[in-house]
């Protein structure tokens, strides 16, 4: 398991063992230091009025696109220790949790500064607009994800049903990135590039899974 | 009223050439001004006539609201895109094409369209599709001004417009996701009516290119995109003439595109919008019929079922 370590060897040590050996230095808790930062000094300049005529669209869109990048982030630690030996994994459930947290601010601002808790159109967005939709169900896919994400609960549950439960996070990106792509007026790069980025991820997981079946 | 009227003809248009050494002079004129006021603005104000009957009394947004947050996917399709890039545009020479039926076609240089024309201010209420709306201090025309002036056939029923297309000074129009040129349309009476101006400028200063400089349509009781940019031609027809939107997404854009707020677009709810410059906290604010220009036009659309006609 730490044959990566290389404390007795001779050679000086190469870049994956460097990486390698700073996670060990860095504690996974300073994420949750580090990655809310982003978004609070958004939130932060729009209410100081410094995001242009629409704070809120910058702040709504912003929370949103952090979103994303970190699920993104989350999807990559297991084909970056595949690849490159480089092992993130003790940063992957901050990673997780954050992105949901960003989700959980976006949908708040929707909810209080977007549609200002007018219940009518809410639900007429929940129910009837695709892309609201999408990004509804994403959402909703992140909650048991969420709550599952500490030590108790994979115990409890067992590894199995657990990893099962976080398969919802290919159906959570997929969603959330294609929330973006609807609520365009026309087919825009940026979201089809993320839309692009997570079917690179996922198919990179079914390929293997393919492969390790037939083997 | 108390709004200019012309009964030029075609004949009467002075050669190109005249206009454009004259608009030298002008500008010649106008450097001397700004090198000997201490401080002065570098570009002359247009000096339009205030207190039009059709100005609202809101208190307008402020040039620095208006001008950084634009809809013109010729520049981008990020709403600050336009400020950054519209720069490229080559607005001076700049004509006007006028045909179809009309008795006097042609090609109609700018000078010579603001020459017969009195500019006056008109402070219009502005809603987006994306139900997000401001208040703009417009300068401009009147639109019917210009169509009498091309003297309609009586064949004539509709106003097609359609946007400059220079994709080496646009670069939006490089992407194939859209038909350029940009293209819109009015029925004739909606294009004659009083509240529907060509516009050349924001808070008496010449419009920025970002706004659609330096001549666009603005219709202020229908969707902002409507009021369409950058005008290279204006065509009299018999048959309603395509407008890009609804081209593209005939089920979530019509062809007249009335501000309703009874008519969701499946995107938005236009029951309400948010004013745009209130900052973050800004409050909704329920959407009128009409933009709230009801008592002027509504009478445009009697009988017709706006639920289908959107
Ligand atoms: C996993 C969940 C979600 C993700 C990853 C996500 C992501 C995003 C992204 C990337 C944007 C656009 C950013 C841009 O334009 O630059 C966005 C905008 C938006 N999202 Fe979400 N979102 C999620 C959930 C939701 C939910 C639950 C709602 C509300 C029910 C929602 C409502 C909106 C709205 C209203 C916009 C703005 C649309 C506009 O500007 O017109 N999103 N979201």
């Amino acid at each position: 398991m730490l044959a990566w370590t290389c404390t007795n060897c001779t050679e000086p040590m190469t870049l994956v063992q460097k990486v390698n050996s700073a996670t060990r230095r860095v504690p996974a808790w300073l994420l949750y230091i580090l990655l809310p930062v982003p978004g609070l000094w958004l939130f932060w300049q729009a209410v100081q009025n410094q995001l242009g005529p629409d704070p809120l669209d910058v702040l709504e869109n912003g929370l949103g696109e952090y979103a994303l990048q970190l699920l993104i982030a989350g999807l990559l630690v297991t084909p970056v220790r595949n690849l490159t030996k480089i092992n993130l994994i003790k940063y992957r459930r901050a990673i997780g949790l954050m992105a949901f947290a960003y989700v959980v601010a976006h949908f708040t601002v929707y909810l209080l500064l977007d549609q200002q808790l007018y219940w009518d159109a809410i639900w007429k967005d929940i129910t009837k607009r695709p892309y609201i939709i999408f990004g509804m169900s994403a959402f909703l896919v992140l909650v048991p994800l969420a709550m599952t994400s500490n030590n108790l609960s994979i115990r409890k549950l067992g590894p199995l049903v657990w990893r099962r439960i976080h398969w919802g996070v290919y159906y959570a990106s997929v969603a959330g990135a294609t929330h973006y792509v609807l609520m365009k007026k026309t087919w825009e790069f940026e979201p089809l590039m993320y839309l692009a980025i997570f079917a690179v991820l996922i198919g990179y997981r079914f390929i293997r899974f393919r492969r390790r079946m037939i083997a | 009223m108390y709004r200019h009227k012309t009964d030029l003809k075609y004949s009467d248009i002075t050669p190109r050439n005249a206009f454009l050494n004259r608009r030298q002079v002008i500008a010649g004129a106008a450097g001397l001004a700004a090198a000997g006021s201490i401080g002065g603005a570098a570009q002359a104000k247009l000096m339009a006539k205030k207190g039009s009957p059709y100005s609202t009394s809101e208190d307008a947004n402020s040039f620095e609201d208006v001008t950084p947050y634009n809809n013109f996917y010729e520049f981008g399709t990020g709403k600050p895109d336009p400020a950054k890039h519209a720069h490229k545009l080559t607005t001076d020479p700049w004509s006007v094409e006028i045909g179809g039926l009309v008795n006097n076609p042609g090609n109609y240089a700018l000078e010579d369209i603001l020459k017969e024309v009195t500019l006056e201010e008109r402070i219009y209420r502005f809603r987006c599709v994306e139900a997000w709306a401001m208040v703009v201090p417009w300068v401009g025309f009147q639109l019917s001004d210009l169509i009498a002036r091309a003297d309609p056939m009586g064949s004539a029923r509709y106003v097609a417009f359609e946007t400059l297309h220079r994709p080496d000074e646009m670069h939006g129009q490089k992407s194939k996701s859209f038909p350029w040129p940009y293209v819109e349309g009015l029925r004739m009476d909606e294009a004659m009516h009083p509240l529907t101006i060509l516009a050349t400028g924001i808070y008496d200063e010449e419009l920025p290119k970002q706004n659609g400089a330096p001549l666009r349509l603005v219709v202020p009781w229908k969707y902002g995109f409507k009021s369409i940019k950058s005008i290279v031609k204006i065509t009299l027809t018999e048959k309603e003439p395509p407008a890009t939107w609804n081209l593209i997404q005939p089920g979530e854009y019509g062809f007249y595109s009335n501000v309703n707020p009874e008519v969701d677009h499946p995107r938005w709810s236009q029951a309400s919008h948010r004013p745009i410059g209130g900052g973050l906290f800004a409050k909704r604010v329920p959407t009128l019929k009409f933009n709230g220009y009801g008592e002027e036009v509504a009478s445009l659309y009697a009988g017709m079922d706006l639920h289908k006609l959107y």
